[in-house]
């Protein structure tokens, strides 16, 4: 429970300060032993709470664009249909590691950029 | 806003929220990126990829469920002492200089790069009970 607790904490700091939800997996895997497929469905559950608390800390100070969050957020909740679809019968280090490489180039362009 | 800014936002949107589903993820790692190609600040895109976050954290606990992979309590303690955290966040985030912010956040993807590839290269807990 204490763990839980914690992870939910540091999801909450990092998660609104950059905006984004998914270290909840890293720490449930790491912190709380969960296996990989129970963390990531558990950490959108926990994500949902999050971003909402978020988007009003934000809202109160004029900083939440809804036209932007729309265009963006509708077209990937229907995607996330099939994604989760797919997770079931992809698993694979492949796959991982492509993604990795799509978060490297993105991070070295923020970072140089 | 511009024809070819709505179309842009619309297939980032999409592959976002393909790769969240695929890794269980809320996709905002993909939606800052994304705003800030778009020409949102830092700031404003941490802000509106936590809005666009709920739509598909929404649509994956429902798919989820049916897989029987949530589990409902540990989610529900998480994202509520998640809460508390949340205003500490938002804090920081205006406060600090939007520049410092974004590399911060280039770097957390380098992190994250990091931890992917190292969790891809061990064992996997909990895929072989899943068939």
């Amino acid at each position: 429970m204490a763990r839980l607790i914690a992870v939910g904490l540091t999801a909450g700091v990092f998660g609104a300060l950059f905006g984004v939800g998914g270290g909840i997996v890293t720490l449930l895997v790491l912190l709380v032993h969960f296996s990989t497929r129970e963390a990531a469905a558990t950490s959108l559950g926990a994500i949902g709470i999050t971003a909402l608390a978020g988007v009003t800390a934000y809202a109160i100070r004029g900083e939440v664009r809804v036209g932007y969050a729309l265009l963006v957020g509708v077209p990937a909740a229907a995607a996330a249909f099939a994604g989760a679809g797919l997770q079931r019968r992809l698993s694979g280090p492949v796959l991982t590691l492509a993604f990795a490489a799509l978060l490297v180039c993105i991070g070295v362009w923020l970072i140089v950029g | 806003m511009s024809l070819q800014t709505i179309l842009l936002a619309v297939a980032l949107g999409a592959a976002a929220g393909i790769l969240s589903g695929l890794f269980g993820v809320g996709g905002g790692i993909l939606f800052v990126p994304t705003l800030v190609a778009l020409g949102l600040g830092q700031v404003e895109a941490a802000a509106t990829s936590l809005l666009a976050i709920v739509p598909t954290a929404a649509v994956g606990v429902w798919r989820q469920t049916r897989f029987g992979n949530l589990r409902v309590r540990p989610a529900l303690v998480v994202g509520v002492s998640s809460i508390a955290g949340v205003e500490a966040g938002v804090q920081i985030a205006i406060r600090i200089d939007e520049s410092v912010l974004r590399r911060l956040f280039g770097v957390l993807l380098l992190v994250v790069a990091a931890q992917l590839v190292w969790r891809s290269t061990r064992p996997l807990r909990g895929y072989a009970d899943v068939s």
